[in-house]
């Protein structure tokens, strides 16, 4: 269970980028974290492993507080926080096999790594992954010669090759079309279902998030200002986060995709 | 249309001043053109011309100014005497003499090779680990500042110094040579390589840490892969370049082929100092060709 206890991030340059975010996601359960660009998504899950420094408050994953660790008890936590990037961030030239088992250095040494050593149990568990999103036969090309879809597949891989209990998700689809989005997160959803894992995972694709997830909360200039269901999510209340617009168009389009969205 | 729009529509457009006052500008311009004029023609040049005219007397100065603004002082009956000098140097090239000191020469180059290849090989493995001190994004600020003074000592002291210096404390020879260049090398790697990690994409690094990851290990998988080819071909710069610093090193007395075209220079031997010279070409435009090959090959 990860609980946010009021964290706050203030940027040197004075801006709020969040402000009291309270908030409790328990095992298993997979978060939509939507608003609109600038709202502080990002910054909120660059907070709980501590890619971004929050200013107070506190992230207690199973009853570690993660905010005040040091330096070799962060790495550790962070093995259990698998993350997946916006723009995949795959190490370019190297190779996908390279790419996922970098998700096992939190556990191996430093040599054991450098000369690419790793336990034959990692590698059998990269094998096990690829084959499970369908790039076995990727497995020694350069990650930059795969295609957006390929690439955030590698990433999702990365991730749970830690073994994690939470994944942090940030923009999983912002740079691919739309049926490859669907495609990625229907497979992160799938894969979060069959590990028990619980996820935030932050979109602005308001009508792809109410498609997969089962709860979403709204952030607006650094705060919570809607947690509920998909369903909840009325024009009213993307108004009160996205700011006012014809928001009718954007749900009736995600009931359309609901009944046709199963074979994508 | 909006009334915003009636008003421009129709009006030039021009790219807006980089100094917006235009007094300013002209200003700016006429101090640019006086001060070109006055480094290089200067008041004598043109005390000179009026007198040319008998406006002025031969010999005539500005007064106060004529001690800072005199120009380039151009004497052209020395150069006429050094034209002679300079075509029978270059007349050396037409038929440039390999053999009579060839056992020198091949001694000097294969000094001069040596120490090229030993100064890059050291200097590489010194200045790997103060790049990565030297940039900011991935090391603390007490490591950055002590691998930047580093870094900065290394390039304010010119090859040619430190080679003299070397020279009185280690005596003639090539060990002088090595050090100098490898020393040298330190500023200029480090500093690149320094650079090229600043610029790196920072969100494949912050990937690799996310993991869990070591310092080393981001290093070894987020840093490393994203500067490999730069830092390939820096090198290969910095080999052609200790090789033709190895040439005037030899000058101050630090050993290698710069030895040989120094006593070459001494004896007024201008055709063998042109065999030196094409052997010298020739191994850059060797090693040029060499980097080209390799760097394509690096993606």
């Amino acid at each position: 269970m990860l609980q946010l206890n009021g964290l706050t991030k203030v940027y040197s340059t004075g801006d709020k980028a969040l402000s009291d975010v309270t908030l409790t996601i328990p095992n298993g359960q997979v978060l939509a974290l939507i608003g609109p660009s600038g709202a502080g998504k990002s910054t909120l899950i660059r907070c709980i492993n501590r890619l971004v420094e929050p200013t107070s408050g506190s992230a207690i994953l199973d009853d570690i507080n993660i905010t005040t660790l040091g330096a070799g008890g962060l790495r550790k936590q962070r093995r259990r926080m698998g993350m997946i990037f916006q723009e995949y961030a795959l190490v370019e030239r190297l190779t996908v096999m390279e790419n996922v088992l970098s998700g096992r250095l939190g556990y191996v040494g430093f040599w054991r790594s450098f000369l690419r050593k790793f336990p034959q149990s990692d590698v059998d568990a990269a094998y096990r992954l690829l084959d499970r999103v369908g790039l076995l036969e990727m497995a020694d090309k350069r990650a930059d010669e795969l295609s957006g879809g390929q690439r955030q597949r590698v990433g999702i891989c990365r991730a749970l090759i830690q073994d994690p209990s939470l994944l942090l998700v940030d923009e999983p689809t912002a740079s691919l079309d739309p049926k490859t989005s669907r495609q990625i997160m229907r497979l992160i959803c799938e894969l979060c279902e069959e590990r028990g894992l619980a996820a935030i995972i932050n979109i602005h694709d308001v009508a792809l998030a109410q498609m997969f997830v089962e709860r979403v909360v709204g952030l607006e200039s650094g705060k919570v200002v809607f947690d509920g269901g998909p369903d909840e999510l009325t024009p009213e209340v993307l108004t009160q986060i996205y700011g006012e617009e014809d928001w009718e168009a954007t749900i009736e389009a995600v009931d359309e995709e609901d009944n046709e969205g199963a074979d994508a | 249309m909006t009334a915003a729009l009636d008003v421009r529509l129709g009006t030039v457009w021009k790219k807006p001043p980089f100094i917006k006052k235009r007094s300013t500008r002209i200003l700016i311009l006429v101090m640019v053109v006086i001060y070109v004029f006055m480094a290089t023609i200067g008041t004598r040049g043109v005390a000179n011309y009026l007198a040319v005219f008998g406006i002025v007397e031969e010999g005539f100065k500005f007064g106060v100014v004529d001690r800072y603004l005199t120009g380039i002082d151009v004497n052209w009956s020395r150069i006429q005497r050094g034209m002679a000098r300079g075509m029978q140097f270059i007349g050396g090239f037409f038929h440039p003499d390999f053999n009579t000191h060839w056992v020198d020469i091949k001694q000097g180059m294969y000094e001069s090779v040596v120490m090229t290849i030993a100064s890059t090989v050291v200097g590489i493995a010194i200045s790997i680990p103060i790049a990565l001190g030297a940039a900011r994004n991935i090391a603390p600020l007490p490591v950055y500042l002590i691998c930047r003074f580093i870094i900065t000592i290394s390039r304010a002291l010119n090859e040619l110094i430190v080679a003299i210096i070397l020279v009185a404390i280690l005596g003639f020879g090539p060990l002088a040579g090595f050090i100098t260049l490898s020393f040298a090398t330190i500023g200029f790697l480090a500093k690149l390589l320094a650079e090229e990690i600043e610029d790196m994409n920072k969100v494949q690094a912050e990937a690799v840490e996310s993991t869990g990851a070591n310092w080393l290990q981001r290093v070894n998988f987020g840093v490393q892969p994203q500067v490999m080819p730069r830092l390939i071909g820096l090198s290969m710069y910095r080999l052609d370049i200790n090789f033709r610093e190895s040439a005037v090193l030899g000058l101050v007395g630090a050993g290698g082929i710069g030895a040989t075209l120094n006593t070459a220079f001494d004896r007024y031997e201008f055709s063998t100092v042109a065999a030196i010279l094409l052997i010298i070409i020739g191994t850059v435009m060797v090693l040029e060709y060499l980097s080209g090959i390799i760097r394509a090959r690096i993606k």
